[in-house]
């Protein structure tokens, strides 16, 4: 279907910058995910995509060809917004062949059209139903299959499970992702719900402050952060921040931490100053005679595991060990962490250090 | 469940509601009642006192309403029996009847100038509403204010400029004067009411029309337009009410050929003065097309007025 090239776009609305110079690529057939907090500026950039803002600066081609100042019925793009925006007045037959009655498409070919989506979907039944008294998930897939029916070359979905219940989206997602990959198609998707990027995601873009701050696959983005933010938005609990200063030269395997030695991946860059040390809370171990020290201060209980949090001389840390292991309050106990694993902030700028584990992300960008 | 609820009244306060708006239904009906009733009424009863509740009808009114008459001699009754059954009644005042009266024709002034103000209240108020409503205007409040200021006194202070005004540019006693001038009056309320039903619109529909391949314009007319359907068709309605019982202007500006039946209905002569049950005839016919528009529309008023007070 379609390659999206986002070059250098640049949203301004008035004096307030809603989304800086961006750069990224959507390949065809991608389940991509615009992730951030609101106010990040990805909503916008979706809609710059969609033509429905745009840009102030900057292209965006579709399949090669620059689309950035068209207007979005010259796109051939849909649309799923997070309210659905079911037009009210009509019926569900009436809603999904509207985008093709604007084509001038002959009223056979439109039936034929809309009863084939339909039965993708398994709404044939509600079809003569007005969209009002419709249940959420209805419409949910009644909007989809608005967007679907024209075959476009890509889809753009606003939070689309965002209107849904919890218990509710989980079913949806899966059925978002079963529909993605049954037609191929290019689908750019806006949250602000990790999880649901992670989960659903070929590809993810994290943005904040109107800025990308990292571009790569859920994994990447886990594993790797390239930013403090990137490391602290993604993951529940999110990854540990022990803060410290000291100076290293480029390939030191070991950082100090109030006195202790503690191993990380061989740096690629010399670091000095404000640091802090990133850590996933899955990659610290509890044990008796560890050199480096915290104290138990709460143990949540999740069933399979649990989150302990610990006070320690760099700060506070939360840990998921395995819910047999014993961990009781005011205890001291000694901290392990996987050293393969652990990320090395600058802490004035925000931004990972080079080392063996980010060498090849962070080199993308 | 238990007798108390709190979102459920309990039914002796709905009776006593219920009751309460009945009787003040009754006590404002009334006047209404009055002039249907005296519309049917001989000029003898109409103004007998104390008040006739139970009389004799008749339809002398409408006829005296709708027809001019004069008085003939004994013989030329005699030798030329009544034509139809308005003519018998106007016999018994040694009368015939010579032709209409001006009635129907002031009567359809009203249609025309009222319905004619409205429409284009209506028109241009949807388009400016749509503007101000979606589109980033320049000075968009002060331009609201400046639109709303223009109410902020009775209209008819400005009836004299008004009138010299109209008398340069040939306006005055013309139908698209009258129809101009109500509807600047009409504009304002027009504007404003209807920005507040299309502000409650939501703007992902036109997108999603603009997503879906249609114009701009195409997305107003298709998607907002029936959507605004209860704005409009509330927003109508008081412009038409403005319009239809305008009485001061229409005295002022209007005299032969574009009078509307509000000044002419109380001028109605009959024998030895007023022609009352004429004029409670003419009245009760008057407000008939007000009532049946404002049937038709009920359903939309009743949206319209409380639109917005909840979120969907």
């Amino acid at each position: 279907m379609a390659e999206i090239v986002i070059k250098n776009v640049r949203k301004e609305f008035g004096d307030f910058v809603a989304v800086q110079e961006s750069s990224f690529t959507i390949e065809d057939g991608e389940f991509f995910m615009l992730l951030g907090p609101s106010g990040c500026g990805k909503t916008t950039t979706l809609r710059m995509i969609a033509g429905l803002e745009l840009p102030t600066s900057g292209e965006i081609f579709l399949d090669g060809e620059e689309i950035g100042q068209l207007p979005p019925s010259q796109r051939d793009i849909a649309f799923v917004f997070q309210m659905f925006a079911l037009y009210p007045h009509l019926n569900v037959y009436k809603n999904l062949s509207y985008p093709l009655v604007s084509q001038g498409m002959p009223r056979a070919q439109v039936r034929a059209k809309v009863d084939e989506v339909a039965g993708i979907l398994g709404i044939r039944d509600i079809l003569k139903r007005p969209v009002g008294g419709l249940s959420g998930g209805d419409r949910q897939r009644v909007a989809l299959g608005r967007a679907i029916v024209r075959e476009p070359k890509a889809f753009m979905m606003d939070e689309p499970l965002g209107a849904l219940d919890a218990e509710f989206r989980e079913h949806m997602a899966e059925e978002l992702r079963a529909l993605h990959d049954r037609m191929g198609a290019t689908t750019v998707y806006v949250t602000h719900d990790q999880l649901e990027a992670m989960q659903m995601g070929d590809k993810i873009v994290v943005m904040n402050n109107a800025v990308v701050e990292q571009f790569g696959t859920p994994q990447e983005i886990y594993d790797k952060p390239a930013t403090m933010f990137v490391a602290d938005f993604i993951g529940s609990p999110s990854m540990n921040f022990l803060n410290f200063s000291g100076s290293y030269d480029k390939g030191s395997t070991r950082v100090d931490l109030n006195g202790q030695a503690l191993g990380v991946p061989e740096l690629r860059e010399a670091a000095s100053g404000n640091l802090t040390f990133g850590v996933r809370p899955e990659h610290i171990r509890l044990n008796v005679d560890g050199g480096y020290r915290g104290e138990v201060i709460a143990a949540e209980y999740l069933g399979t595991t649990q989150i302990v949090t610990l006070d320690t001389p760099n700060g506070e840390i939360k840990a998921r060990i395995g819910s047999e292991q014993p961990a009781r309050v005011g205890e001291t106990v000694g901290l392990e962490f996987l050293d393969s694993t652990i990320t090395l902030f600058d802490r004035d700028t925000g931004r990972a250090l080079c080392s063996a584990l980010n060498e090849e992300v962070l080199a993308n960008g | 469940m238990s007798s108390f609820s709190v979102t459920e009244p309990s039914n002796r306060s709905k009776w006593f509601a219920g009751t309460l708006v009945i009787l003040y239904a009754l006590v404002t009906m009334i006047p209404l009642a009055w002039i249907m009733l005296t519309g049917f009424k001989s000029p003898a009863d109409a103004i007998s006192y104390p008040p006739k509740v139970v009389f004799e009808p008749t339809l002398e009114g409408y006829v005296n309403l709708f027809t001019t008459r004069t008085r003939q001699t004994e013989e030329f009754l005699q030798n030329n029996p009544p034509e139809n059954w308005a003519d018998d009644i106007v016999r018994q005042y040694d009368m015939v009847i010579v032709g209409p009266s001006k009635f129907g024709e002031r009567f359809m002034n009203s249609v025309i100038i009222g319905f004619g103000s409205t429409f284009l209240s209506v028109f241009l108020g949807t388009l400016a509403a749509y503007a101000f409503s979606r589109f980033k205007i320049p000075l968009a409040d002060d331009l609201l204010f400046f639109i709303l200021s223009t109410r902020m006194m009775p209209p008819i202070a400005v009836a004299i400029p008004i009138f010299l005004m109209y008398r340069n540019l040939g306006l005055s006693d013309t139908h698209l004067g009258m129809i101009l001038l109500y509807t600047a009056v009409n504009i304002s309320l027009a504007v404003w009411l209807l920005k507040g039903f299309i502000d409650e619109i939501p703007k992902e529909y036109e997108e999603a029309a603009l997503i879906d391949g249609y114009t701009r314009f195409q997305a107003f007319y298709k998607v907002v337009l029936p959507q605004a359907a209860t704005g409009i068709a509330s927003t109508a309605i008081f412009c038409l009410i403005f319009a239809w019982n305008e009485y001061a202007f229409a005295v002022l500006l209007t005299s032969a050929t574009a009078q509307t039946a509000p000044p002419f209905i109380p001028t109605i002569i009959g024998v030895g003065g007023l022609d009352w049950p004429a004029v409670a005839a003419g009245a009760t016919i008057f407000l008939l097309p007000v009532m049946i528009f404002t049937i038709l529309l009920r359903k939309h008023l009743l949206r319209g007025i409380t639109f917005g007070a909840v979120r969907k």
